[in-house]
């Protein structure tokens, strides 16, 4: 039925002593919102590097659609459809949001060594990246510098830049973190919707956001993945509560 | 007037120079029209100092719009300029020498004679200012930070130690050039004309700047300076748009260091030195980093301290060193900034 | 073959070692500024220079050496101590553009400023009359014992800087301050009196090379600025912020760049004739330390000791 897009095969990886990711293996299936949770120092951000490609795994591989990305950089691992956002706002500031959001439809098209047409007339440009803003109802503030945007609005722009690369599969990388109620609402209903067109690797904080919108939980503690299921099992799991819900 | 936005705009649209009537159309017109009109008139009234110096302003503000490509567009702090400078002031010096005396350049394996055509000496000064940055910016920018600055001066050194030591031409003694590399229908000689050449190289470097900033490439360099996680992220490697702006960059400097050679009849180690390469850098300091008139008002400043303070002392440089001191402790826009505001969007 | 007599091979490897124990004085100043302030500071030249006037004027008007170089490294301390307080430390958290353009101002400043007191003719100072002597080399060549005495002090100052790094207090707060600078706010330091008592250390050491370098070369103005390029090579090769990476590439810097200026051109001569060799010989022996610099960043683009990741 449902199809792999990403799936992660006994990764290992390890810095000196510290043995930080320990096989990891999951997968991420079309039309899902797969989270993964885990505790301060689980390794969440060091799993993440190897999947977005900032850190290469000492062993075991990575498979987006089919094919493999072990070895592939960050820009060509994006190119094949891995849209992320981060856990800090990694946005180029003095810029438009527009002018955010267009460099993923420019390197979609794969024409970066152009050298004469501006971009500021360039409808092919321009129109996917309206597309994308106004999937995240924010075409609004397509003129105004990221510097001047809301915290919340940061992460929605944040999704913005992923979903204007056409992704295969999208990691988010806490994109509730500092939002407040209305914030994370907001958010938790824009990323319910978008779940149809692209899944999602969800790795968050706000535990009430992951239980209403994952459909499968895996909890990664000390580099291992010590439990997977639904919401239900996960809530339930007699290790988890004793490893990370600190029952 | 920072404020002013183009409400006409489609939504997206990066900001567009709304009129060339406002404040900073008006001061690049000024800056323009200065540099056009102060040796024309010089010239009619018969002071050819003036018609020269005028060349030798535009050269060196054509020199530092390439490395404001480098440092102010691609944020990459290149300490090493003065090799391109230098480079395409050999090209020309080197070839003249063999044109004038009909020795060939090198005559094994292939035989390559000199020219005195300029269109020849520039055509090989991009394709070798060209190689030379795509070799030194290939390992330079595998680093970053201060390593990227002390690299850059470092090959630079180098390039100006083999010029140095190499004895062909003239090691630290330099070449002259005894007659003035040629063009068809125009004659090089007379000062105005020339001055006239070099202006059109100046605004054809501006030119060819400013739309390349625009383009889609523009973007991508101007991601590259402001959040190259976000390029990669996006799915684009800064690494390749970085080298091509360092090579264009390198070879609008090593065209105006050719001409800069024609101008002064010499060639020597001094344009490799990175005296020469701090200069430059101080240029686009002076006139404001990163923006397009910015080496143009740093040049014009620049010369115009060295030739009214250097008239007075024999130091004058003690007095650069103060004022441009000043300009970077407290007033970081430079001439540009100080005259036509900030730009809008960096 | 290429005859080289041991004796020769001997006496360019000790010049060579001479020229990286100066060199070593003024990269770990630098790198040491790096490393703790993340200043990159191209006046370091220019403290080079202060010493080795210092030095001259005393040691002509008071006749002794030792008093000259005591008079010079003191001075390089207190120029450095004086432009940290004055510039330097409104440029900590700017970024590197901004810095280079300030202390290349400051060079202008201080080499146009060093011209207008004593004029563009070199200073003449030499060595103290106890050091004028030669030593005999094992294979019979005489060699100057001054040369011998830079090289040993150099050795001191880099035991003597192992020793204030690893057992000292102030060394634990460089260290300290190398890894994470805001523990050292939390330690209670004073950051402020730490960071100008570590940039006039490094110039102390840079007037320290100046002045011995001075009784060997000349005291004139820009001398400092060719060490001090050196000295960047040095510090890019071995890591920038480590003291052990600068004694390292130091002393490879200097043995390599010595070795080569002797060795290029009597190794072309052996398949071109004597001119065209001293040529190409001379030509590549002045680009070696930038191609052993390529070199060894192409494979370690951190250099060969990072500090820093």
């Amino acid at each position: 039925m449902s199809e792999t897009v990403l799936s992660l095969n006994d990764l290992h990886k390890r810095f000196g002593a510290l043995q930080a990711t320990r096989g990891v293996s999951l997968d991420l299936q079309e039309g899902e919102i797969h989270a993964l949770i885990g505790p301060n120092g689980a390794g969440k951000s060091t799993l993440i590097g190897q999947i977005a490609g900032s850190l290469a795994p000492d062993q075991g591989s990575v498979h987006l659609a089919g094919r493999e990305i072990t070895r592939l950089s960050v820009a060509q691992r994006a190119r094949l459809g891995l849209g992320r956002s981060f856990q800090v706002s990694s946005l180029a500031e003095p810029l438009s949001v527009m002018r955010n959001v267009m460099i993923g439809v420019q390197a979609l098209q794969g024409h970066s060594f152009r050298f004469w047409k501006p971009v500021y007339r360039d409808e092919s440009l321009l129109a996917p990246a309206r597309e994308a803003l106004e999937r995240m109802q924010l075409l609004h503030r397509a003129d105004t510098p990221v510097s001047e945007l809301s915290h919340g609005e940061r992460r929605q722009v944040e999704v913005a830049c992923a979903l204007a690369l056409k992704p295969r599969a999208l990691l988010l990388d806490e994109p509730m973190a500092g939002l407040g109620p209305e914030g994370t609402a907001r958010l938790t209903e824009l990323l319910e919707a978008l779940k149809l067109e692209v899944p999602i690797l969800l790795i968050e904080h706000d535990m009430e956001a992951v239980f209403r919108l994952a459909d499968r939980i895996s909890v990664l503690v000390a580099g291992s993945i010590i439990a997977h299921g639904d919401s239900v099992t996960i809530r339930q799991d007699p290790q988890v509560r004793e490893a990370y819900l600190g029952d | 007037m920072d404020k002013l936005k183009n409400d006409s705009a489609p939504p997206g649209l990066p900001a567009i120079p709304a009129t060339w009537f406002d404040r900073k159309g008006l001061v690049q017109i000024g800056l323009l029209a200065l540099l056009l009109l102060a040796p024309l008139a010089a010239y009619l009234l018969g002071h050819v100092y003036y018609v020269n110096l005028g060349s030798r302003i535009t050269l060196i503000a054509m020199a530092a719009v390439g490395l404001n490509l480098a440092i102010g567009y691609g944020g990459m702090v290149s300490f090493g300029h003065a090799a391109y400078f230098g480079l395409g002031g050999y090209v020309a010096g080197i070839s003249a020498y063999h044109a004038f005396d009909y020795s060939p350049f090198l005559s094994w394996p292939i035989a390559i004679p000199g020219s005195d055509s300029m269109l020849v000496i520039w055509l090989a000064t991009i394709l070798l200012c060209g190689l030379l940055a795509l070799a030194i910016g290939a390992i330079s920018l595998r680093t970053t930070g201060v390593y990227f600055i002390m690299i850059t001066l470092a090959f630079a050194q180098m390039v100006y130690y083999f010029a140095n030591s190499w004895p062909s031409y003239g090691g630290e003694d330099g070449l002259p050039i005894y007659l003035r590399n040629t063009l068809p229908l125009v004659d090089t000689g007379r000062p105005l004309t020339f001055f006239l050449l070099c202006f059109a190289g100046l605004l054809l470097a501006m030119a060819i700047t400013s739309r390349m900033m625009k383009s889609r490439f523009g973007a991508a360099l101007t991601m590259a300076r402001l959040n190259d996680t976000r390029l990669a992220t996006a799915g684009i490697s800064p690494y390749p748009v970085r080298l091509v702006a360092f090579v264009v960059s390198a070879m609008i400097t090593g065209l105006a260091g050719a001409l800069y050679a024609d101008l002064n009849g010499f060639v020597s180690p001094t344009l490799l030195s990175w005296h020469m390469s701090g200069e430059l850098m101080v240029i686009v300091i002076l006139g404001g980093v990163g923006r397009l008139y910015g080496p143009l008002a740093g040049a014009l400043l620049f010369v115009m301290m060295e030739t009214l303070l250097g008239g007075l002392t024999e130091y004058w440089k003690l007095f650069l060193g103060l004022v441009l001191l000043f300009v970077v402790l407290f007033a970081k826009h430079g001439l540009m900034g100080w005259l036509a505001g900030r730009e809008p969007h960096v | 073959m290429c005859v080289v007599t041991l004796t020769l091979f001997l006496e360019q490897l000790i010049n060579g070692l001479q020229l990286g124990t100066m060199l070593f004085l003024m990269a770990s100043g630098l790198t040491l500024v790096f490393g703790v302030m993340g200043l990159i500071n191209l006046a370091h030249g220019s403290f080079y220079m202060v010493g080795a006037y210092v030095t001259a004027l005393v040691t002509v008007s008071t006749g002794s050496f030792l008093l000259g170089l005591t008079a010079g490294v003191l001075a390089a301390a207190g120029v450095g101590a004086l432009v940290e307080l004055i510039v330097i430390r409104r440029l900590y958290h700017r970024p590197h553009l901004d810095q280079v353009l300030a202390t290349f101002a400051l060079i202008l400043i201080f080499s146009e400023g060093t011209r207008w007191l004593f004029g563009s003719s070199p200073l003449w100072l030499s060595p103290p009359q106890m050091l004028t002597g030669f030593v005999t080399l094992p294979g019979g060549a005489r060699y100057p014992l001054y040369r011998l005495v830079i090289i040993a002090v150099g050795i001191l100052v880099a035991v003597g800087l192992y020793l204030l790094i690893s057992r000292t207090r102030l060394g634990m707060r460089i260290r300290a301050g190398e890894s994470d600078r805001e523990m050292i706010g939390a330690l209670g330091v004073n950051i402020a009196r730490l960071y100008t008592l570590i940039f006039a250390m490094g110039a102390a050491l840079a007037g320290l090379a100046g002045a011995m370098v001075g009784a060997l070369q000349s005291v004139q103005v820009g001398m400092g600025e060719p060490v001090l390029i050196l000295a960047f090579v040095v510090i890019v090769i071995g890591g920038i912020g480590s003291i052990k990476g600068a004694l390292c590439g130091a002393i490879l810097v200097g043995v390599v760049d010595t070795m080569g200026r002797v060795f290029l051109p009597a190794f072309f001569r052996q398949f071109m004739s004597p001119a065209e060799a001293a040529g190409v010989g001379s030509a590549l022996a002045a680009m070696l330390v930038y191609i052993l610099m390529a070199i060894i960043l192409a494979f370690k683009p951190k250099g060969l000791f990072a500090a820093h990741g």
